[in-house]
């Protein structure tokens, strides 16, 4: 399903480069649940904007349901990453002047979706999340949990194969945090496939496969999800 | 998708509001101080008479002077003299055609205690009132018999009929003017072409005359002229009537030609008529007879003088200097929302859609700028009116053609600003955005 095979990511500022991925190989299968873990400046991130195809790699093939992703033009890039792949980012990233109904809108509006079938969609996720009673709420009035479910919700409605986040609790309580791992993990038990980058060792446990990334390669990729060492921040 | 854009770009607007405000400044700016000048221009170069424009002709016969050689691209003289216009008259080639001049009077009022004025005048033909399609409130135009006749007949304008009768149907009445009785027997609806075009001689943009008088009477009765009268060579004796024989040039003359071959018709009469002349000893230059249109005579007398083309140019230059400023401020909005781009980027817009956005608010940006440049378009030419006076009241009104062209003018250069901060807008890596909100 998401297929990478020597991945390089390089980037140069002048003479300097900086190889933030060398020969970065992974498969991940429909239905997993995969924690990428790894130091600081590992290449997590790296990892996953390439995954999402916000960023262009500089060497290597990566597949996405078979399709070569390298060739494809911005909007035919723009479409798959509309229809197939949903974000939710540590910092939440809502609009703050829509409320939370056009917020989960945005992906639905570039699927060119009808009013009602958007109408539909959007009821029903931010009814999965336990927010629907304040679909005309502004992010601001939000706690930072409900707002992180807000971004889920908002990565759910075009229902993608693929859920990309990139440490979703990281600017959350404990307690929070729980409670937006369990809707992860219900989404991943209902079918979705996710990739989680996390600096938490408790929460990667909580995928069924974990990924460690170091120097930008992956340095294990097991199904054992319990990390070889602690992780750094 | 575009309510969506719309609903967006508001959104933005409101979102930072100074910076907004002080784009809609700026173009509101460049639009008014850019469409005072245009649309004074607009005016001046407008067809006066555009449903017959192109079968009016002004007619110019070369009869002048000879101290002047041939190779300069010497233009006929812009009036003719009264032997010439008589004999065109008298001739009758042109489907229409009248000979006209102003004059200034003197109009006594028949009530008690109310004191004589001068009035402006014009001594013209009966084809006048049909040729240029004027429209009547009470009466007509006289008819060729007046003018055969030396009738003392005169049709009034509107608001001279409103000043001495107090707008009534004056048809009939009589008014005294330079001492003598003249007979109503028309009032024009209102009539204000601009340009004056069928005498832009004695001023394109003034008014129409007040009182309109058979040209036969004028001459007859020798009523003061009020206009150029251009000489090449003195009038042979003294009096009037030596006036009239003389080279001098007094007389405007427009002829209706209907088609093709009428004009090519009286052309060719014209230029037989020259060459008859030059068998008398008159007509010393080579032929260089013309007729113009309308439009064309209005190029010919530079109605929009080169100054008035200088000041649009510069408001232009005004306009473009506020647009720079605008593209700045664009700029820094656009990248502002760096973040907001490239969450959006990541959510499936791709590049054209966010083109398409951000374009959009930019013209949303430029509808604000031509609103608010309207009314300052509208102080603009109040201020002209208030610094020239009445001489311009003509030129200083705003129709919807104006407004309209005002709004898209104001639209598309907020288009032009927002085309650089868009694009680099849309060039901004979603993935560096995502990761420092």
């Amino acid at each position: 399903m998401l297929s990478m095979q020597n991945i390089s990511m390089v980037y140069r500022a002048g003479l300097v480069e900086t190889h933030a991925l060398r020969e970065f190989s992974l498969e991940v299968k429909e239905g997993d649940f995969v924690s990428v873990t790894g130091p600081s400046g590992s290449g997590k991130t790296t990892f996953l904007n390439i995954a999402g195809m916000l960023e262009r790699f500089t060497g290597g093939r990566y597949e996405l349901d078979g399709r070569d992703v390298s060739s494809l033009s911005d909007a035919e890039a723009s479409a798959v990453r509309n229809e197939k792949i949903g974000f939710v980012f540590q910092g939440f990233n809502l609009i703050p002047d829509l409320n939370l109904f056009d917020n989960v809108d945005v992906p639905l509006r570039y699927r060119g979706f009808k009013s009602a079938e958007r109408k539909r969609r959007i009821e029903k996720v931010l009814e999965t999340v336990g927010l629907a009673s304040r679909m005309k709420h502004l992010p601001s009035q939000l706690s930072g949990g409900q707002q992180q479910r807000v971004a889920i919700a908002r990565a759910l409605a075009g229902e993608p194969r693929f859920l990309l986040a990139d440490e979703p609790t990281g600017n959350l309580d404990t307690h929070m945090a729980m409670s937006v791992m369990e809707l992860i993990s219900e989404i991943n038990r209902n079918g979705t496939t996710i990739i989680m980058v996390t600096h938490d060792p408790a929460l990667a446990e909580m995928a069924s496969r974990n990924v460690h990334i170091l120097d930008g390669r992956v340095s294990d990729n097991s199904l054992d999800t319990r990390l070889p060492h602690v992780a750094t921040a | 998708m575009f309510s969506y854009y719309l609903k967006l770009g508001w959104l933005s607007i409101r979102r930072n509001p100074l910076l907004s405000t002080l784009m809609v400044a700026a173009i509101a700016i460049g639009i008014g101080a850019s469409m005072t000048i245009i649309t004074v221009n607009y005016v001046m170069s407008s067809n006066p008479i555009p449903q017959k424009s192109e079968q009016l002709f002004y007619v110019q016969l070369d009869s002048g002077d000879t101290n002047i050689p041939d190779d300069v691209g010497f233009e006929p003289p812009d009036q003719m003299t009264y032997l010439d216009a008589m004999a065109l008259m008298k001739a009758g080639k042109a489907y229409r055609q009248i000979a006209s001049n102003r004059s200034s009077l003197v109009l006594e009022p028949q009530g008690e205690g109310e004191r004589p004025f001068n009035v402006d005048t014009r001594n013209t033909w009966s084809d006048f009132f049909p040729m240029f399609d004027l429209s009547f409130i009470y009466g007509s135009g006289w008819d060729d018999s007046a003018d055969n006749n030396l009738e003392r007949v005169v049709v009034l304008s509107k608001e001279i009929n409103e000043k001495v009768f107090g707008g009534e149907n004056s048809v009939g009445r009589s008014v005294r003017l330079n001492g003598m009785d003249f007979q109503v027997v028309g009032v024009m609806d209102e009539f204000l072409p601009v340009p004056k075009f069928y005498d832009v001689t004695n001023g394109a943009f003034n008014e129409p005359e007040e009182i309109f008088i058979p040209f036969n009477v004028a001459v007859e009765y020798e009523l003061p002229r009020n206009g150029n009268t251009n000489c090449w060579k003195s009038p042979e004796g003294e009096g009037f009537q030596a006036f009239l024989n003389s080279e001098c040039a007094w007389i405007q003359f427009w002829a209706e030609l209907r088609n093709d071959q009428e004009k090519q018709e009286y052309m060719a009469w014209l230029n037989a008529y020259a060459e008859q002349q030059k068998e008398f000893g008159r007509f010393p230059r080579p032929l260089n007879n013309r007729l113009s249109d309308v439009m064309e005579w209005m190029a010919i007398q530079e109605v929009v003088d080169d100054d008035a083309q200088v000041m649009l140019g510069l408001s232009m230059l005004f306009l473009l200097v506020c647009l720079l400023n605008t593209i700045g401020l664009l700029l820094a909005k656009f990248l502002g929302k760096s973040g907001d781009i490239g969450l959006r980027r990541a959510l499936g817009a791709s590049r054209s859609s966010l083109f398409i956005q951000h374009m959009i608010e930019s013209g949303l940006i430029g509808l604000g700028g031509g609103v608010i440049g309207l009314g300052l378009t509208w102080l603009g030419l109040r201020g002209i009116e208030m610094l020239f006076g009445d001489i311009v009241e003509n030129l200083v009104g705003l129709d919807w053609t104006m407004v309209l062209t005002a709004i898209a003018l104001a639209i598309v250069s907020a288009l032009l600003a927002g085309l650089y901060p868009t694009w680099r807008a849309c060039r901004i890596a979603p993935a560096s955005q995502l990761k420092i909100q």
